[in-house]
């Protein structure tokens, strides 16, 4: 049985101080803390279990392949997706977006085209779509969220034609911590012919997707959201689609022959691996996933529910709080302002009383003039928190709240 | 007085406060009493890039002196700002370009002030030192 005490001893980054002060780490939406299984693999790994994959014979080589493909293979289980060569492994959830606003855009985006987002994006599944949408002429068009920060998915039908190309939707915004109904959604968009990608960001270390559940057409998450390492990230895509597209970046392991008059390209999934990928990264991926499975989504939910519950109670008891993103499901985050003080601020002094939280537009510039704010500030919550951090951090509000007035 | 003198004075003003929280107090402080900003200056031109808060500053040539004025919609932004201004402010635009500000981490703020971390200072002070090379070649 896993307790709370437990569970923190396996992140060793959760034990140090700041300023003399222990750590509160409430940035948990921006990156988790590492447990031992993670570090240790990285560990072990850059210093004895190092051979670059698919290409060596030796020893070394063979033992990363296997771990890399295992790792594939756990992703695949861990996502619910048919096949595993529609597991694409990247640097993170920028790099797989790019990745398919590229490859997606060459092969099926044209002049007049549509390609659809909603306004609570953050600016990785955004500016990649903007920038397709210069190249080919194409027109961003944006479903606008409410008040409480939940979507109208009826509203969807306005915005889908045979012009769309593409939906891009988050499944959990970054900001509002709202959980968007996915499976609805894609049965609308696919009831149009049209694709979807999700932005798992901020939904991989909450449950993840059933691929084969929701049917969505490409999923991306970043390692270091969900307990893994930095620099590791995944794409999922159906493989119809992907067979389709042409490659991203191209170099080593991406291709089957080259000459110098025409390259051949891999099968996937390594048409989209060009050049040696982060391995040892994935492999420590792969113990992340392994951790929280085997801790149990049921437990993490319980745990991380009853953390923004009680957050959502306590911030209430300061004057002039406002809490952005109000609508449920959400996931273990809140976002909230005080009257008269700058988020900024805010999070200075919390940051020198051993509080790690954001503040400012967190990536989401255009669901702060929705909003119509400058910036906010932002607690979230891993399974790994307690209510008593919650209690000190909302008490070291209220005494900023009195520095500050 | 010399920028390394109004420093001091900085520096000295801060250690009568062992605390980092009345640190922090006499900052915001310093932050409230800094001289009104033009609002019709409020625009983007004034805007300093790369703070998380909005910085805007002025500045204006008088007899070999750069006059600078600045605000800030966050309290302690608007403290370090201050700082910045009464140093700068009033001194030849060589003096601001030669500056160290070394003060700044010798206030007792370092983790906090520094200009590594996202508060803007970097750029307020490269703000600052534009302004001083921009004055300095329209000199005669």
């Amino acid at each position: 049985m896993f307790t709370l005490q437990t569970i923190r001893k396996d992140f060793p980054a959760l034990a140090q101080k700041v300023y003399g002060k222990p750590l509160i780490y409430f940035d948990n939406a921006a990156t988790t803390q590492k447990p031992t299984p993670v570090i240790a693999i990285v560990n072990e790994m850059n210093s004895l279990t190092n051979g670059n994959i698919h290409r060596a014979f030796h020893y070394l080589g063979n033992i990363c392949t296997e771990r890399y493909e295992e790792a594939r293979e756990t992703v695949r289980a861990f996502l619910n997706a048919p096949i595993t060569e529609e597991i694409i492994f990247t640097s993170g959830t920028t790099a797989a977006i790019n990745t398919v606003a590229f490859s997606f855009g060459e092969r099926f985006v044209r002049a007049n085209d549509e390609i659809v987002l909603t306004e609570a994006e953050h600016h990785s599944n955004i500016v990649p779509w903007q920038m397709l949408c210069n190249r080919k002429g194409a027109i961003l068009k944006v479903l606008p969220i409410n008040d409480d920060g939940s979507l109208s998915v009826k509203k969807l039908h306005q915005y889908l034609s045979k012009k769309t190309k593409l939906l891009c939707i988050t499944q959990a915004s970054n900001v509002l911590g709202v959980i968007n109904p996915i499976k609805d959604i894609v049965a609308i968009a696919h009831a149009y012919g049209v694709p979807v990608l999700v932005d798992g960001a901020q939904g991989a270390a909450h449950g993840g997707i059933d691929i084969q559940d929701t049917h969505c057409d490409f999923y991306v998450f970043s390692g270091h959201k969900i307990y893994g390492p930095t620099g590791t990230g995944v794409l999922y895509g159906k493989q119809k689609l992907l067979n389709e597209m042409p490659p991203y970046q191209s170099g080593g392991e991406m291709i089957a022959s080259v000459t110098f008059e025409q390259t051949t390209y891999a099968g996937l999934p390594l048409k989209f691996e060009a050049g040696t990928p982060n391995f040892t990264g994935v492999c420590g991926l792969k113990k992340a996933i392994d951790y929280v499975q085997e801790l149990g989504w049921a437990h993490i939910k319980e745990q991380e529910e009853k953390l923004v519950c009680h957050a959502m109670q306590r911030l209430q008891e300061i004057d002039g709080l406002h809490i952005y993103g109000t609508t449920t499901p959400k996931t273990s985050l809140v976002s909230f302002n005080i009257d008269g003080i700058h988020p900024t601020d805010a999070a200075q002094l919390l940051d020198k009383m051993g509080i790690a939280a954001r503040s400012g537009h967190l990536c989401a510039d255009p669901l702060m003039h929705r909003f119509n704010v400058q910036g906010m500030l932002r607690f979230s919550f891993s399974f790994y928190n307690t209510t008593e951090e919650i209690d000190t951090a909302v008490d070291a509000l209220k005494k900023i709240k009195q520095l500050l007035h | 007085m010399q920028i390394a003198d109004l420093a001091q004075q900085i520096i000295d003003e801060f250690a009568l406060f062992p605390d980092w929280m009345d640190k922090y107090e006499h900052l915001i402080e310093l932050g409230k009493s800094l001289p009104p900003f033009d609002e019709k200056n409020k625009t983007e031109p004034h805007l300093i890039q790369g703070c998380q808060s909005r910085v805007w500053l002025n500045a204006a040539y008088e007899d070999g002196k750069i006059m600078f004025t600045a605000d800030s919609d966050a309290i302690i932004t608007k403290g370090i700002v201050s700082l910045l201004v009464r140093v700068f402010s009033g001194q030849p635009p060589q003096a601001i370009i030669d500056a160290n500000l070394d003060f700044i981490e010798q206030i007792g703020l370092k983790e906090n002030l520094s200009p590594t971390r996202s508060n803007g200072l970097l750029a307020m002070v490269k703000q600052m030192k534009m302004y001083a090379l921009v004055f300095l070649n329209k000199q005669p």
